[in-house]
């Protein structure tokens, strides 16, 4: 099964790296930009021999610079709300797994409750009470995605600390902040960046989901949900506005899940061991 | 068991009262309120309003007043709803959603429950590769996308099925959103089963029973099921939870009078009782299902049983 | 001993390969062995000599990489690529399994009494009652106490070593010919080790089944075997009675594997002695004996692989060396 994967993951991250090329390279190249509307050039069908490959919007904006930003948009949103969802889950869970006893508990019983809250929600509350700014939409994401890391942090160190050779640096007199810099946390780096990976599709799909409710990015920036629902808007009419950055869309979710995937089943020790008799 | 159900109750109180408390000074402490609009009111009518709701009240009256008609199941009248309470405006948008996801979850359990099974059998070969891949796809599309995708498709295009609105009782409006909502679950589902399964049919104790001389069928049936169970039920009761407090897409893309489409209009309109009243709700709900999911376990597995 | 005309079991030229990782490998190596009614024959070997595999081959339950080449006959049929039908009309009612792990063997979700029924219910078309009769009947030949009680336990609520007794008597529900154990008290404490070797013996002089037992302890077969198979790298490399195999070893390796044994009839060395070097890579053997590299007898000719040639009548071995036999022993020292 693991031949099957690497395929599959390579071509994932290949298509990846072009996408985040092209979202870096094609505004800059690109004689348009995402804001001036144009009213001349109003829902111009995608021609390459036009000067629009993917056609122009209800206000005659050129739809691959925008669905470009859009690209960076959710990149960055996801990259840097998953950076903070893993510090912050790594920390509380590293922690709650090496202490244990009641700072454990205490921490594990505040993690279940968080659990408990209705995500979705309150994320749209904070949206609506603070107004609409870009720097909230991404650390409410990063604040509240980080319970799935904590946990999977405090199992693996829970398994960990019981190995020997902490016990052994233990024994030598090791100082506790010491041991975890040393042993505990180079021990998760791979599973946490496997899930850090899955992750950001998670937080993409969330951003996108927040402004094609209206409350992520302010126009006329666009993310590639608020580019979908402009789209659906449209969609009777002139459908290329969107699929396309739908299509955008699901192809970076697919292509870090596919990467996701293979770096936790290459971590996986039952992913292809050599038990037998 | 009597003694577990206590426990879990007593855990469940806090919790509710921690997420009541969290929203109220949330919606409360911000700025804004329900009748600040646009058009500017005559001080006294302003006053006047915020004095029948209780507005003027110094904020921990206002908390203590709320609790109390919570505590007796009451989520209080609704802002921008007048003459109407969040209760009513709940039971009328809670059947709507219960529909829709009811049979979303329903597809979703046999499709993706089916795959995941079938997938498991064979690991590797196109009945598992082909189905997996589909999957990845279901988990990677968000609802927002496939939903105004279907629209297009079966409604305007095909013109096969209505493309939104709610009619009680027909099954034509509510294919459409109940497929959106189905796929990503579906998906879920799908492999959750298929590496529950690969990891039942892996037990030394399959062996055991391959051994004993069973066929294919009792085998996968009584020895494997039960295993196979045991992590699509953890999924599935937040997932109902979620479900049953509307899609927030789902139904603004069909256009539906479900609780989803309720909460963000009430967040937007600084509709405290209703954002306060449909987050306890989803709360509640939450907490009510991961109940079910333990008894679940402690039906699947005796262990737990005795355990608990 | 005086062996009946034809064997229960017959293994010819028996191969287990598999391909992992894209290196070829050969669990079991062309190993002929016949087991004949109501004797116990034993299988000793360290891991990776094969012979959980071949004891798995028996039943066809390798699992999907494994090829399984050569003849299994149990009465004159053929095993080897039998249809699904017939492997499940030999399973349990026929040949029946002990595994290794009394912890994973048994089904966690299903009481006692559902495991140890369903088999013989299907294939003896027992009733309910009568099922329920039998294993109770049998759950007292392992020596388990209120039988009654213990088959509405599940699983977890049984020691470990009940648990083992639990799969014995579920292995001889349908009255099998042949009864396959595999490492049956590895798992175990050593005193409960003692018991479930005691609960075996009785059950063979019960029941009379023919035993295929293999371990890795020649301790635990030496009060319980007839005949002794040795097996390394895949290869059987020494048969012989029991007797014989304990007093007189002829292959180095079954030397080595009994020198590494506490013996209760001579003072005990200060410390026991164990074969020097490591199991070889069964995807990469050395051209010729595979023991070679470890045996302390090799010469020239072990770089050529050695045949199983009959020593004495019912002992067979495949090694090079023609010396005294005394200096196999001695070898060692």
């Amino acid at each position: 099964m693991s031949r099957a994967t690497r395929p599959g993951a390579l071509i994932a991250a290949l298509l990846l790296a072009l996408i985040v090329a092209a979202a870096l390279v094609v505004p800059w190249l690109s004689p348009y930009d995402y804001a001036t509307p144009a009213w001349t050039e109003i829902f111009r069908s995608p021609t390459v021999s036009g000067g629009h490959p993917f056609g122009t919007d209800s206000l005659g904006r050129d739809l691959l610079v925008r669905v470009m930003w859009g690209c960076r948009i959710s990149l960055l949103v996801g990259i840097a709300a998953s950076l903070l969802s893993v510090l912050i889950g790594v920390c509380w869970g590293a922690l709650a797994g090496y202490a244990g006893g009641r700072l454990d508990g205490v921490l594990m019983r505040t993690v279940d409750v968080l659990y408990a809250i209705p995500f979705i929600p309150f994320v749209i509350v904070l949206e609506v009470a603070f107004g609409r700014n870009f720097l909230l939409v991404f650390v409410a994401i990063g604040a509240v995605s980080w319970l799935d890391i904590a946990r999977i942090v405090r199992g693996q160190t829970l398994a960990i600390r019981e190995q020997e050779y902490i016990e052994a640096a233990r024994a030598l007199g090791v100082r506790t902040t010491t041991m975890l810099r040393r042993h505990v946390l180079p021990n998760l780096v791979g599973l946490v960046a496997a899930y850090a990976t899955l992750a950001i599709p998670g937080v993409i799909l969330f951003e996108a989901l927040l402004s094609f409710l209206g409350l992520g990015v302010h126009p006329p920036l666009a993310s590639l949900g608020s580019l979908v629902a402009e789209g659906a808007n449209e969609m009777q009419a002139h459908p290329y506005l969107l699929v396309l950055p739908a299509g955008f869309l699901a192809a970076i979710i697919l292509c870090l899940n596919r990467l996701g995937d293979a770096l936790r089943e290459s971590l996986d020790p039952r992913g292809d061991g050599d038990g037998h008799d | 068991m009597g003694a577990f159900l206590l426990r879990r109750l007593a855990t469940a109180i806090p919790t509710l009262l921690l997420i009541a408390t969290l929203a109220f000074m949330l919606l409360h402490l911000t700025p804004g309120g329900p009748f600040d609009s646009d058009k500017v009111l005559v001080p006294q009518i302003q006053h006047a309003i915020e004095a029948r709701y209780h507005l003027d009240e110094p904020l921990w009256r206002q908390y203590l007043r709320y609790l109390g008609e919570l505590a007796h199941g009451d989520f209080g009248p609704s802002f921008q709803y007048r003459n109407t309470s969040v209760n009513e405006l709940i039971a009328q948008g809670l059947p709507v959603d219960a529909a829709i996801g009811g049979v979303a979850m329903l597809i979703a359990i046999l499709c993706g429950g089916g795959a995941g099974l079938v997938a498991a059998t064979r690991p590797g070969g196109w009945r598992d590769r082909l189905p997996m891949g589909m999957a990845m796809l279901g988990i990677s599309i968000p609802v927002f996308v496939t939903a105004p995708l279907l629209i297009l498709v079966f409604a305007m295009r095909l013109h096969w099925l209505p493309s939104g609105d709610w009619v009680a009782g027909s099954w034509r409006h509510l294919l459409l959103p109940a497929l959106a909502l189905a796929l990503p679950h579906t998906a879920y589902i799908a492999r959750i089963v298929r590496a529950a399964a690969i990891e039942a049919l892996a037990q030394p104790y399959i062996r055991t029973a391959i051994a004993k001389g069973l066929p294919t069928h009792v085998i996968v049936l009584r020895h494997a099921l039960r295993p196979t169970l045991v992590p699509l039920v953890s999924f599935l009761g937040p997932a109902l939870a979620g479900v049953l407090t509307g899609s927030i897409v789902v139904e603004q893309v069909f256009g539906l009078p479900g609780i989803g489409r309720l909460f963000v209009t009430g967040a937007l309109n600084r509709d405290y009782t209703v954002v306060t009243g449909i987050t306890v709700l989803y709360g509640a709900l939450i907490i009510g299902f991961n109940l079910l999911v333990d008894l679940c376990y402690a039906w699947l597995d005796p262990r737990v049983r005795a355990r608990a | 001993m005086t062996e009946p005309s034809a064997p229960l079991l017959q293994l010819r030229a028996l191969s287990v390969d598999y391909a992992r990782a894209g290196r070829e490998l050969r669990a079991v190596n062309a190993v002929d062995l016949d087991l004949h009614a109501g004797e116990c024959l034993g299988i000793v070997g360290e891991s990776g000599s094969g012979k959980t595999q071949l004891l798995l081959a028996l039943l066809g339950l390798n699992g999907a990489p494994a090829r399984i080449s050569g003849s299994i006959r149990y009465h004159g049929t053929e095993l080897v690529d039998a249809s699904a039908a017939q492997l499940g009309s030999i399973r349990g009612r026929r040949i029946a399994l002990v595994s290794q792990d009394p912890m994973s063997a048994l089904n966690p979700y299903l009481r006692i009494a559902t495991q140890l029924t369903e088999g013989a219910r299907r294939q003896l078309r027992l009733g309910r009652r009568a099922a329920w009769a039998r294993a109770a009947e049998l759950l007292a030949l392992v020596q388990i106490d209120a039988p009654a009680e213990r088959m509405r336990c599940y699983p977890h609520e049984l020691s470990g070593g009940m648990r083992q007794r639990v799969t014995i008597a579920m292995a001889l529900m349908s009255g099998p010919e042949v009864l396959l154990l595999d490492e049956p008290t590895t798992a175990l404490d050593v005193t409960v080790q003692a018991q479930v070797l005691a609960v075996l013996r009785t059950v063979r002089e019960r029941t009379g089944v023919a035993t295929l037992m293999v371990t890795h302890d020649l301790g635990a077969l030496a009060a319980m075997a007839g005949r002794v198979a040795v097996m390394y790298a895949g290869r059987l490399v020494e048969l012989a009675g029991a007797q014989q195999l304990y007093g007189m070893p002829r292959h180095p390796y079954t030397a080595g594997l009994l020198r590494s044994l506490p013996r209760l009839d001579r003072p005990l060395p200060t410390r026991l002695p164990a074969i020097g070097g490591q199991p070889p890579d069964l995807a990469d053997l050395p051209a010729g004996c595979a023991f070679s590299p470890r045996c302390p007898l090799a010469f020239g000719a072990c770089a050529a692989p050695p045949a199983l040639r009959p020593l004495s009548p019912g002992h067979l071995l495949a090694c090079h060396y023609e010396g005294a036999p005394a200096a196999v022993a001695a070898a060692w020292r």
